[in-house]
């Protein structure tokens, strides 16, 4: 045909013109263009679909974290239980009593078996979680009076009598492997068929320390170490970085130490966190003899990584506010310091808040320096100062990945909803304060 | 008094010293002719100032001074056995002598009197062990009367030291008062002085990054050379061999060093980055392109925020991510196609970091694109270029120095990145070309080396503060090297 004719002479003689107007070769580089307009929309789809996948895993294996299932049982507390050997109720004797017996026998009375064998009586000790204990004494210890009558408490389940109720164990796997026998299962067919057995809100997932049992594991250590160290972050590294970036955008002439500063800065800012954590750990602790776990020390350690962000930052925010304030400031006979407090900064604010926030972001999910400087510690009993051992929420995470039990997979999921819920709870405030409180001059 | 009380002491001394400045200087300018210098306000804070800031530089530098101090003249005085023994070990006395002192002020007067004749020799030292031991001081054996001795000079020296700082600083709070309100009057300029301080302040905020970098340098190398000192430079950088051992009493009388090669780590951190590159460059460039040079406004407007999103996540969430779900999947699939993919294989951890460091390559590269100069492109159409002919031959070519400066920003993040690979790759060092095995990174060692109970003067804990003073060196190199392309390529287009 006449095109292809053309096309072949086009190449061979360089005729430029003919091959720019050759509907092929045309052909060819528009398909060209939509194909590699096409990779650039792919990429970006690769991106998005990651970030979907990402949720979706961390959703779907997590959401049943928040659920866990609960005994509602009438539970007797004779005297006898609690006497020590002098027939006295006591604080001791009150710690020592048998509670396994106690929720054993409420069990077996609802029920209603006659005469339980001893292996009944050990399996249906295995279906209550060790913190049933907890739970009860609490109760006696709220109100001493209950002993010696019978009330109903709702006690936790072992993590397998949970694990079956969410279906992760199969029922048609053979008894032998099972992790529940086929009486137990029959027990808990029975007590949900009567309401005596089911899930609720998981509450204790905020309310716990760190457990060995993953349905007595919770966060609630995690979130007030975290909230010291976002404490300290902001105490510290909010005033210094916000000093530091008026210095430097205000009066810092321009010299070999003020260069030295923003060279720095700009390092610090890409310094691996792993890196701060060694600091950490050779300042803070070994040679200032701060204690190891505390979450002031994490609080320090995030400050120092957090503040080239807060300064950067608030450089810009401050860079933003046009020169004609600072004139007519100091036109009426405001000093520099005056212009600067009285107007530049509050100006500025909106744009440091959002600095600053997204700083808190970043140190709220650091985990690496935190292992570095001992956080990865089993502490129980939430911290009531920042000087006592405690963890932080990523930390926890990292802690329950490490967990073989199928109850702290879901765990370490519901864990990593929880730090997203507040990372974007943070970050919608920065938007919304960026959004709100935008000024374009 | 603590030093926290005395500050506190002292900030509300400050707080009367502003309100009687300012009342001062009202009085001052009492006449209707009198003009200050400067608003109230300044008069007040110049009070202020001189009552705490003098005060304030003492009580922080004898609190920073104080314990050494003790430490010194309460070690000259232990019986000879002990000053001859090795530095940890008498520093393990000292502990134990610092947690007496803490325990003593605590015991009723009764139970001191016990302790004081345990020391004495007339009762047995056990008990004065289970009287500190029930307030809180945990001692492993009874504890020898010198210790209890040490124990209470350190508790005098420290209530002597306590009596010094706070008559100190009272004198100096009350003399900066008096001084400062003598000098009150209408020509004083206060507010002169009130903004030194503050400056003096900001300069003072500024420096803390300068010294952050010289407590990172400096703590990190003064271990690295500890750690040279007991293993030589060839065995940690050109061994091929990581094999720590674990420490424990008695294995350097054996004889069996550890082998702390650093090549193996090395090469696991560069394998992971190269996998991450080649999975973010690629799709980070792709879509930096599609954002500057195609999408809508309002496109871009969905599509920045989401990828912004990826670099918001925190790492821990990646690592979690690729252990608990990419990993088994990779395993899965592989297992379908016939190959043995490890759960955690060099893949798994290289993908997921390169998905991670996707949004800091597509960000920089959106700026270095964007920032071509319009005339080039024009230029390019003019000749009847199609869009993707200038964006190939014309804009990226001019983009390139900037480009590379972002990549090598990525690649300086993912060879720090630590929560991923301590989650996601292998533990064990492996020297291996191929992408399905696990291999383990200078990171990941650095965490295993010091997490759990550390003894801090063995080679297994230093290795991790040279491991470190290796990531710092080479992530700074690439950060300045890839900061100095980008600023270059900036001014040129300026």
């Amino acid at each position: 045909m006449a095109t292809t004719d053309t096309t072949a002479a086009g190449v061979t003689s360089g005729d430029v013109k003919a091959r720019l107007n050759d509907p092929a070769l045309l052909k060819r580089r528009y398909a060209a263009e939509r194909r590699f307009q096409a990779y650039g929309l792919i990429a970006l789809a690769i991106a998005m679909a990651f970030l979907v996948i990402l949720f979706t895993s961390i959703i779907t294996k997590g959401w049943s974290a928040f659920l866990q299932s609960y005994y509602t049982l009438e539970v007797q507390l004779p005297e006898s239980e609690f006497k020590d050997s002098d027939g006295n109720i006591t604080d001791r004797s009150i710690r020592l009593a048998s509670y396994n017996n106690i929720a054993r026998t409420a069990l077996i009375e609802t029920l209603g078996i006659e005469k339980p064998t001893r292996k009944q009586k050990r399996e249906m000790r295995e279906m209550f979680s060790r913190g049933i204990d907890l739970q009860i004494r609490q109760k006696i210890f709220d109100d001493r009076s209950v002993i010696g009558t019978t009330i109903p408490i709702d006690l936790i389940a072992s993590g397998n009598v949970d694990s079956l109720l969410k279906g992760s164990i199969d029922r048609a796997v053979p008894e032998a492997r099972r992790q529940l026998n086929d009486e137990q299962i029959a027990w808990i067919d029975k007590l949900v068929a009567d309401g005596k057995l089911e899930k609720r809100f998981n509450w204790g997932i905020f309310q716990f320390g760190a457990s060995s049992q993953p349905e007595t594991a919770g966060l609630y250590v995690a979130v007030i170490g975290s909230f010291f160290m976002m404490l300290t972050v902001v105490l510290l590294a909010v005033p210094i970085g916000v000093a530091a970036a008026a210095y430097l955008e205000e009066f810092a002439p321009k010299n070999r130490f003020t260069d030295l500063i923003e060279v720095n800065i700009n390092n610090l800012a890409a310094v691996p966190s792993i890196v701060f954590g060694l600091l950490g750990l050779a300042v803070f602790i070994n040679f200032l003899g701060l204690p190891r776990s505390a979450s002031l020390v994490g609080g320090l350690v995030l400050s120092l990584m957090t503040l080239p962000t807060v300064i950067i930052a608030t450089r810009a925010a401050i860079r933003a506010v046009p020169p004609s304030i600072r004139e007519a400031a100091l036109g009426v006979g405001a000093s520099k310091m005056q212009t600067l407090f009285h107007h530049v900064l509050p100006l500025a604010l909106p744009g440091i808040l959002t600095g600053t926030i997204i700083g808190l972001v970043q140190a709220l999910g650091e985990t690496a320096p935190l292992l570095m400087i001992g956080m990865v510690a089993f502490v129980v009993d939430a911290p009531s100062t920042p000087l006592e051992p405690a963890t932080a929420l990523p930390v926890q995470i990292y802690m329950w990945a490490n967990e073989a039990e199928r109850g702290f997979v879901e765990r370490t999921m519901g864990a990593t909803m929880v730090l997203l819920v507040f990372l974007f709870v943070m970050n919608a405030t920065a938007v919304y304060l960026r959004r709100k409180f935008e000024r374009k001059w | 008094m603590s030093t926290t009380l005395i500050i506190l002491a002292l900030l509300i001394a400050g707080i009367v010293a502003f309100i009687v400045g300012i009342a001062k200087a009202r009085s001052a300018s009492n006449t209707p002719d009198t003009k200050m210098h400067s608003r109230l306000g300044y008069y007040g804070a110049y009070a202020g100032i001189w009552t705490v800031l003098p005060a304030l530089i003492l009580v922080l530098a004898w609190a920073g001074a104080e314990k050494t101090l003790i430490t010194g003249l309460v070690k000259a005085e232990l019986p000879s056995s002990i000053q001859e023994l090795s530095a940890p070990q008498q520093n393990l006395i000292m502990n134990q002598v610092n947690a007496i002192a803490a325990g003593l002020p605590r015991l009723s007067a009764e139970d001191y009197k016990e302790v004081e004749r345990s020391r004495l020799g007339f009762s047995p030292m056990s008990n004065a062990q289970t009287l500190l031991q029930d307030k809180g001081v945990v001692l492993g054996s009874a504890p020898e009367p010198f210790l209890i001795s040490a124990a209470y000079d350190t508790a005098e020296y420290r209530s002597l030291s306590r009596w010094i700082i706070t008559g100190i600083a009272a004198v100096l709070a009350i003399l900066g008062f008096l001084y400062a309100i003598a000098r009150i009057r209408p020509r004083l300029k206060a507010r002169n002085s009130v903004e030194g301080v503050v400056k003096g302040v900001l300069i003072a905020a500024s420096t803390v990054a300068i010294l952050t970098t010289i407590g990172i340098i400096s703590s990190v190398l003064f271990e690295t050379i500890n750690f040279f000192q007991k293993v030589s430079l060839s065995n940690f950088f050109f061994g091929t061999v990581w094999d720590p051992r674990f420490s424990s009493v008695g294995r350097e009388l054996s004889g069996a060093e550890g082998q702390f090669g650093l090549i193996p780590l090395l090469w696991g951190t560069m394998f992971i980055s190269i996998v991450a590159l080649l999975v973010a460059v690629p799709i980070g460039l792709y879509a930096a392109i599609y954002m500057s040079e195609y999408a809508s406004s309002r496109f871009r407007g969905v599509a920045k925020p989401v990828l912004e999103v990826l670099a918001g996540i925190p790492t821990i969430v990646y690592g979690l991510f690729a252990l608990i779900t990419f990993g088994p999947f990779l395993r899965d699939v592989g297992e379908l196609v016939g190959l043995s993919i490890s759960a955690s294989s060099v893949l798994t951890a290289g993908i997921v970091m390169g998905i991670m460091i996707i949004p800091f390559v597509s960000s920089l590269s959106d700026d270095i694109i964007s920032s071509v100069p319009q005339a080039l492109r024009e230029g390019s159409y003019g000749l009847g270029a199609t869009k993707s002919e200038t964006i190939r031959k014309v804009v990226l070519p001019a983009a390139l120095p900037g480009i590379v400066g972002a990549v090598m920003l990525a690649a300086s993040r993912a060879i720090g990145e630590t929560m991923i690979v301590v989650l996601a790759a292998g533990i064990a060092a492996n020297l291996t070309l191929n992408p399905l095995e696990p291999v383990t990174t200078i990171t990941v060692k650095i965490v295993s080396q010091l997490t759990g109970d550390l003894e801090f003067n063995s080679p297994q804990t230093l290795v991790a503060f040279a491991l470190g003073l290796t990531l710092f060196v080479v992530t700074l190199a690439l950060n300045i090297y890839a900061l100095y392309i980008v600023r270059k390529y900036r001014e040129q287009y300026e």
